[in-house]
């Protein structure tokens, strides 16, 4: 008998109803806290939600975030304002429902190898929101983390003190140095990774950030993962928007970010923009 | 109950809401979301004879109650989409379309020679906006003798029904449609989308990295539904309207202005659950307005 391999439907969940539960805020920066039983339940580091922000066809698209926790039966995201889209969020009230899609994407590979050993995890501004979760998940088998976060200044490091509660140790940056070690976040990580390589190392932010610490990682032989971002459509592999330059097997092609990423490997990723 | 039914004559639909093409992936995307087999059939994304890389990006941008794309038709192909999708696309309960380009009149014809046998397909949409070789970049649906040739040679080759999938972007779309009808078409569909674009002011360059994409959504709803009034009021094939349906009263205009069926495409994208939604929300309607069949609406636009 013949049996065709199919691949199963991924968990994907549409919750229109998924109620705001707390906001806290930091100038440009927001952390909501959703109800959404199902959608958490499913939820992987490294995947992401769509959101649509109003009942409005104006803006049109659901906003990509990245899931930044989950704990029982709520998922967080962490976002700054930056366009349309996040400023209609962020007028946002607790007690109002969101209607939101996910889990989505496949997020970081990661398993039990790294148990017992260190990751370190680099996240340049709003790109920390992933990074949280997966400390989280990471230490919680038994790997030992260490997270650089690193912004322009102060301000842009509002998450410091809730890694520093939930117990995971942080080192930042501040590009103007009115916190933390004085520069870029990628040379903050260099010092710690020129004194003990970890065993992989998970990133998200600005392109030019990842280049550097992909850069870094293939020069150590580090296994090394980074969530991409792209203009987003759909997030769900329909409308072949979000598509970044990918290398396979010496073959480049545009993959779609929210299907088979957000989250690629170093030796994977043609960067398009200049290091910092 | 109403009958939500539709006949194209070459194909009866179990109610008159397509999934369109290029908003829809290869179908099988929709899954998690929704039961496929209460559509009334839906439009795979675009096939060439062989894969196709698509446009660098970024692909997308927003407009007011607007998408501004340019994927670049990017895809599997026809062999790939042969092997791994159709076998389970020919599983359910609904029809499917699939959408055929090609750069030359030729490659159209291979693909539909070779999709002609596979089990599966209910009807094939021409998507006759392809930049062609053989008409120097230029895409057949620009020209009424282009339209009514690339129709008739991909007719003769094909042994399922054929609808032609119009540009809105031409001056005249009434005489494109009845070029492509005396080419043989068994329908029309239309309006693909508007050439559109996008500038960013501080940079002073365009927020799509091909310049040009094409717009969809909300924002084009009124301009397609005049042009499916116009070409359905002027043709003796079935048309399929669509351009920015969100919702059962959306469909429901199209269809008094004589489309026989409809294709969401855009708000798929924002709302995986669109196309039931419309389904469901059509239904009812119907119900409380005493309508027992959907067809009865067709083409039934009061003018003085």
């Amino acid at each position: 008998m013949l049996f065709l391999f199919r691949k199963l439907p991924q968990a994907m969940l549409k919750d229109p109803q998924a109620w705001i539960t707390h906001i806290e805020s930091w100038n440009n920066y927001f952390l909501f806290s959703i109800d959404s039983p199902e959608i958490a339940g499913e939820a992987k580091p490294g995947q992401f939600l769509m959101i649509k922000v109003n009942d409005s066809p104006y803006p049109l698209l659901r906003r990509p975030f990245s899931i930044h926790s989950r704990s029982k039966g709520i998922i967080e995201i962490f976002f700054m304002v930056s366009g349309q889209g996040t400023s209609l969020l962020a007028e946002k009230k607790t007690n109002e429902p969101l209607d939101i899609l996910g889990p989505l994407g496949k997020g970081f590979r990661f398993d039990c190898g790294l148990k017992g050993k260190t990751a370190y995890l680099v996240g340049g501004g709003r790109g920390i929101a992933p990074l949280f979760f997966l400390a989280q998940e990471l230490q919680s088998q038994g790997t030992t983390v260490k997270t650089f976060y690193g912004g322009q200044c102060l301000k842009d490091l509002p998450l410091r003190e809730k890694f520093q509660k939930a117990g995971l140790e942080l080192s930042c940056s501040s590009d103007d140095g009115s916190f933390g070690f004085r520069g870029f976040v990628s040379d903050l990580f260099l010092t710690c990774l020129e004194k003990d390589e970890p065993a992989a190392i998970f990133s998200c932010g600005p392109d030019p950030m990842m280049a550097k610490v992909a850069r870094l990682a293939l020069a150590r032989n580090i296994p090394a993962q980074f969530s991409l971002e792209s203009h987003m459509g759909c997030g769900f592999g329909a409308c072949w928007g979000c598509v970044r330059r990918i290398k396979r097997s010496g073959d480049e092609s545009w993959v779609k970010i929210c299907e088979e990423g957000p989250a690629f490997k170093a030796e994977e990723i043609v960067w398009a923009e200049e290091e910092r | 109950m109403t009958d939500l039914a539709v006949d194209l004559g070459f194909l009866k639909l179990k109610n008159p809401i397509l999934a369109a093409s290029g908003t829809f992936g290869y179908g099988l995307e929709f899954s998690p979301f929704i039961d496929l087999n209460k559509l009334g059939g839906f439009v795979v994304k675009g096939l060439y004879d062989g894969p196709r890389e698509g446009n660098a990006p970024p692909r997308l941008v927003e407009a007011p109650a607007g998408l501004i794309n340019a994927i670049g038709l990017q895809g599997i192909g026809v062999r790939e989409f042969t092997a791994k999708i159709l076998p389970q696309l020919a599983a359910l309960d609904t029809a499917v379309f699939v959408n055929v380009c090609g750069e030359s009149d030729e490659e159209y014809v291979r693909v539909v020679e070779f999709l002609n046998g596979q089990k599966g397909i209910s009807a094939f949409e021409l998507n006759i906006s392809c930049p062609n070789l053989n008409r120097d970049g230029a895409c057949p649906a620009m020209s009424s003798e282009d339209t009514y040739s690339l129709v008739k040679a991909v007719k003769e080759a094909s042994l399922l029904p054929v609808v032609a999938k119009l540009s809105p972007n031409v001056t005249n779309i009434v005489e494109i449609a009845l070029a492509a009808q005396e080419g043989g078409a068994d329908g029309v569909s239309l309006v693909n989308t508007f050439l559109a674009m996008s500038v960013d002011p501080d940079t002073r360059t365009p927020r799509l990295a091909n310049i040009m994409g094409g717009l969809s959504g909300p924002a084009i709803k009124p301009i397609a539904l005049r042009m499916v009034y116009q070409v359905a009021a002027r043709l003796e094939i079935p048309v399929i309207g669509m351009g920015g349906i969100s919702t059962a009263l959306d469909a429901l205009e199209f269809l008094i202005c004589g489309a026989r069926a409809v294709q969401v495409g855009t708000a798929n994208l924002v709302d995986p659950e669109a196309t039931v939604r419309i389904i469901e929300d059509l239904e009812e309607y119907c119900e409380k307005k005493g309508i027992a069949r959907v067809e009865e609406l067709i083409g039934t636009i009061k003018t003085k």
